[in-house]
């Protein structure tokens, strides 16, 4: 719970980010709407400005050889679209005597229009000039124009300000809309939490919530998950049956000799209850390590990864192994194995275990010689185990055996080829009884 | 800016006589802040509205001068280039003139709930306020011209002058231009609205018009029967003649009717700016309109105001507009060639 608590969540990670995103975004923003406000205003009234001083520039005119002005009105029409700006203009000779208006600064004759102090405000200037080339006058006349900016501050305010509201509610679409993208991103994971939740504890059947592609994947996973958990608690389940079942009864037998063995006094008859306990103890011990192995192999094939082997190797060392825990019995083994190797993906200390069992099923139920065989039949790789006993009914009537222990041979060779995904075969001949174990071939390319 | 003003103050010292002192001075209320107004309005009409000002904001008391109007200019601008207190308000008809000390910095901006609801013709940088409603109008008199020929518009009058009969042979007076700057104003926002004025002045001339000096005068003679006709005479004052003399009519022209609101401007160098805000905001307020409207200094037109309008409608009224296209009017060169023309029509022959 702590765990959960402290871990980052997503939906603040991506707030963060989209924060951030805004943030930096927005402030650039701004800064453009800020210069792009500053930049038309600035066009417009430019333009208005250089324009009046080109319309008051036309209006010059020589009269006796000296310039005069007759001031256009459109120029001050002009010039009030600015309503609330002071006007200011010069018109001056080439000498740069005043005709009319009042003086102005110029910075540079190079520069047409520029801002400078003047009267107490900032000013825009503009400047246009009348070119004069006649008898008794010539040089140009110069015009100069300037207002206050007002109506251009104002202006450039509107624009930015305007930009800046389009900005915002952009903004907060944006972060509506992730708000709700993550919320319906992560909704798939409500849904399969609720649907976890919402499970009895010994449910581990496969979760059919619908998501999307990419939690599809993560469902994927988890149901195989719950799949392996499955078939080890059916298994585990089933051995435990089993191993209940099985033990039961030897022991009780077991216990009977022991008490019989008590309270007997003919050692001749002390000795062959002994000899007997000393028996069903070792059949005992067989089951039980039966009982182990097939834990051990169930959980090898569920959780070992399935490689490439060949089944000739497993025989070999199957019966090598039944060799050494019954060496009085080895010259009954017979090994038939292929010229050719016989591939298949497998674990092998599983298949090595199934085959084992089948061989002292063999050897326990049936009747010498046991044949190990390993063969490649066109779909399948083969692993066969033969004896030359009666068949199946000895085999079933013995699985109950109180004294075999054998009957957990045969569950654990199924729960092998389960986990391979092969199949178990038994045929009863003339010869005798024997067992296949089917699996998949591997392909030529996979092999080692 | 010293070289203009210098250039404009020489302009108007040749074309007017200096006065570098009011014509006349009243004192109303008796408020411990003494507020000084310059005015070129007649303490007659604008007193009245002062002593309701001081009744109003008894805080207040008020000093009005009553100025010429390019005397109020010469002083104003004098003073607003000078350090040292200057005017509260200065109030003036020729808002052309007024315009001019606002775009020179002179004045410095109020704003108020009043203010903002002016209409933009009469309200400029919310340094200068037009304050009053004063139409220029045509003045007979009713006893000497048949109701027949009374000029209801610029075309009559023209008609009138043409008269071969001569009746009206140097029988018609209008503002001497020149000396007068709200006749200054009128005349020039004539040449600039219609072209009428050319042949209007070119008629006044041939007819030997009277250009003389000033609104009271000149109603007073074509009260008096020395002449029958005035144009573009300020009706604020014409009509307080009119409630007293029956034979004086008033015509608002029916072609168009140009509207004055004279201006009022609180001066950057104001020893009291906020009793200068104060009285801006009473002349505006509905106490002070109204005080304004009975001293005929507020000119309602129409039906049931103070000038009928015959047939024409409301469109035919036109504000002069508090804007620097005004300072037109003012460029040196434009107002030589326009007071020259002028001169040259009235010239006597």
């Amino acid at each position: 719970m702590t765990a959960a608590a402290n871990a980052p969540s997503l939906t603040r990670r991506l707030g963060l980010a989209l924060a951030l995103l805004l943030l930096v975004g927005g402030g650039i923003v701004s800064a453009l709407a800020f210069a792009y406000g500053q930049q038309a205003a600035d066009r417009t009234y430019d333009q208005l400005l250089t324009g009046a001083a080109n319309q008051m520039a036309e209006s010059v005119s020589l009269v006796d050889g000296r310039p005069v002005v007759d001031l256009p009105i459109s120029a001050f029409q002009l010039l009030a679209f600015a309503p609330d700006d002071r006007i200011f203009y010069s018109i001056t000779d080439p000498d740069g005597t005043l005709i009319t208006g009042e003086p102005l600064p110029r910075i540079s004759p190079k520069l047409w229009v520029y801002s400078q102090q003047h009267s107490g405000e900032m000013v825009r200037f503009a400047t246009a000039q009348r070119l004069f080339s006649e008898r008794g006058f010539s040089g140009a006349v110069t015009v100069i124009v300037g207002q206050t900016l007002r109506a251009r501050e104002a202006l450039a305010a509107e624009i930015t300000r305007n930009a800046l509201i389009v900005m915002g509610i952009a903004g907060l679409l944006m972060a509506l809309l992730a708000v709700f993208v993550a919320r319906s991103a992560l909704g798939p994971l409500g849904r399969i939490e609720a649907a976890l939740a919402a499970r009895a504890p010994q449910d581990v059947s496969p979760l059919t919530v619908p998501v999307p592609r990419e939690i599809g994947r993560l469902v994927a996973s988890l149901n195989g998950f719950m799949a392996r958990l499955d078939r080890v608690l059916t298994a585990n389940r089933r051995l435990t049956a089993d191993a209940s079942h099985q033990l039961r009864t030897p022991i009780a037998a077991l216990r009977a000799q022991a008490e019989l063995a008590a309270d007997e006094t003919d050692p001749e008859r002390l000795r062959a209850i002994v000899g007997r306990i000393h028996a069903r103890s070792r059949d005992l011990s067989r089951l039980a390590e039966q009982i182990l192995s097939h834990a051990m192999v169930i959980h090898r094939a569920d959780a070992g990864a399935l490689g490439p082997l060949d089944l000739r190797q497993v025989a070999m060392t199957a019966a090598e192994e039944v060799s050494h825990v019954l060496p009085d019995r080895a010259g009954e083994l017979r090994l038939d194995l292929s010229e050719d190797p016989v591939p298949a993906r497998g674990e092998a200390l599983s298949l090595v275990e199934a085959c084992k069992n089948l061989i002292l099923n063999g050897l326990t139920h049936g009747a010498s010689p046991v044949i190990i065989r390993a063969s490649v039949s066109p779909e399948a790789a083969l692993l066969s185990v033969a004896d030359c006993g009666p068949g199946p009914q000895a085999h079933r009537k013995a699985r109950p055996s109180p004294t075999s222990g054998a009957g957990l041979g045969l569950t654990i060779v199924e729960a092998v080829a389960d986990a391979h995904d092969g199949t178990i075969e038994t045929q009863t001949t003339a010869k005798g009884y024997e067992v296949n174990l089917i699996l998949p071939l591997l392909p030529p390319e996979a092999q080692p | 800016m010293t070289r203009i003003t210098a250039l404009l103050l020489a302009l108007l010292a040749t074309s007017a006589p200096l006065h570098a002192a009011p014509e006349a001075v009243a004192d109303y209320g008796s408020g411990s802040t003494r507020l000084l107004v310059k005015g070129a309005a007649d303490i007659a009409s604008f007193g009245p509205v002062m002593q309701a000002f001081t009744a109003a904001h008894p805080a207040y008391s008020v000093r009005l001068e009553q100025w010429n109007t390019n005397a109020l200019h010469t002083a104003a601008s004098t003073a607003c280039r000078d350090p040292g207190p200057d005017a509260d308000l200065v109030v003036s008809s020729a808002v052309d003139l007024q315009v001019w000390l606002v775009n020179q910095g002179c004045a410095q901006p109020h704003v108020s709930p009043l203010t903002a609801a002016l209409p933009p013709g009469r309200i400029w940088r919310n340094e200068l306020f037009g304050l009053t409603q004063e139409p220029a109008v045509i003045v007979y008199n009713r006893r000497l011209v048949p109701e027949a020929e009374a000029p209801t518009s610029r075309f009559q009058l023209l008609d009138l002058m043409r008269n071969p009969g001569k009746r009206y042979l140097g029988r018609i007076a209008t503002y001497d231009i020149e000396r007068s700057g709200v006749g200054y104003l009128f005349a020039f926002n004539d040449s600039v609205q219609a072209s009428t004025f050319g042949s209007l002045t070119e008629a006044m001339g041939a007819n030997g018009a009277i250009a003389t000096c000033c609104s009271a005068e000149i109603i007073a003679g074509v009260a008096e029967g020395r002449w029958l006709i005035a144009y573009n005479v300020l009706g604020s004052y014409a009509l307080p003649q009119a409630d007293q003399n029956p034979d004086l009519a008033i015509i608002a022209p029916e072609d168009y009717t140009l509207m004055l609101s004279r201006a009022g401007l609180i001066p950057r160098g104001a020893a009291h700016p906020e009793g200068g805000a104060a009285l801006v905001d009473f002349l505006l307020s509905e106490a002070g309109q109204a005080e304004l409207a009975r001293q005929r200094l507020i000119v309602r037109m129409g039906a049931a105001g103070d000038i009928q309008l015959r047939g024409q409608s409301a469109a035919s009224i036109r504000p002069i507009e508090l804007s620097p296209v005004l300072l037109l009017g003012l460029d040196r060169q434009r107002r030589e060639r326009f007071l020259s023309s002028w001169r040259a029509a009235f010239a006597p022959r």
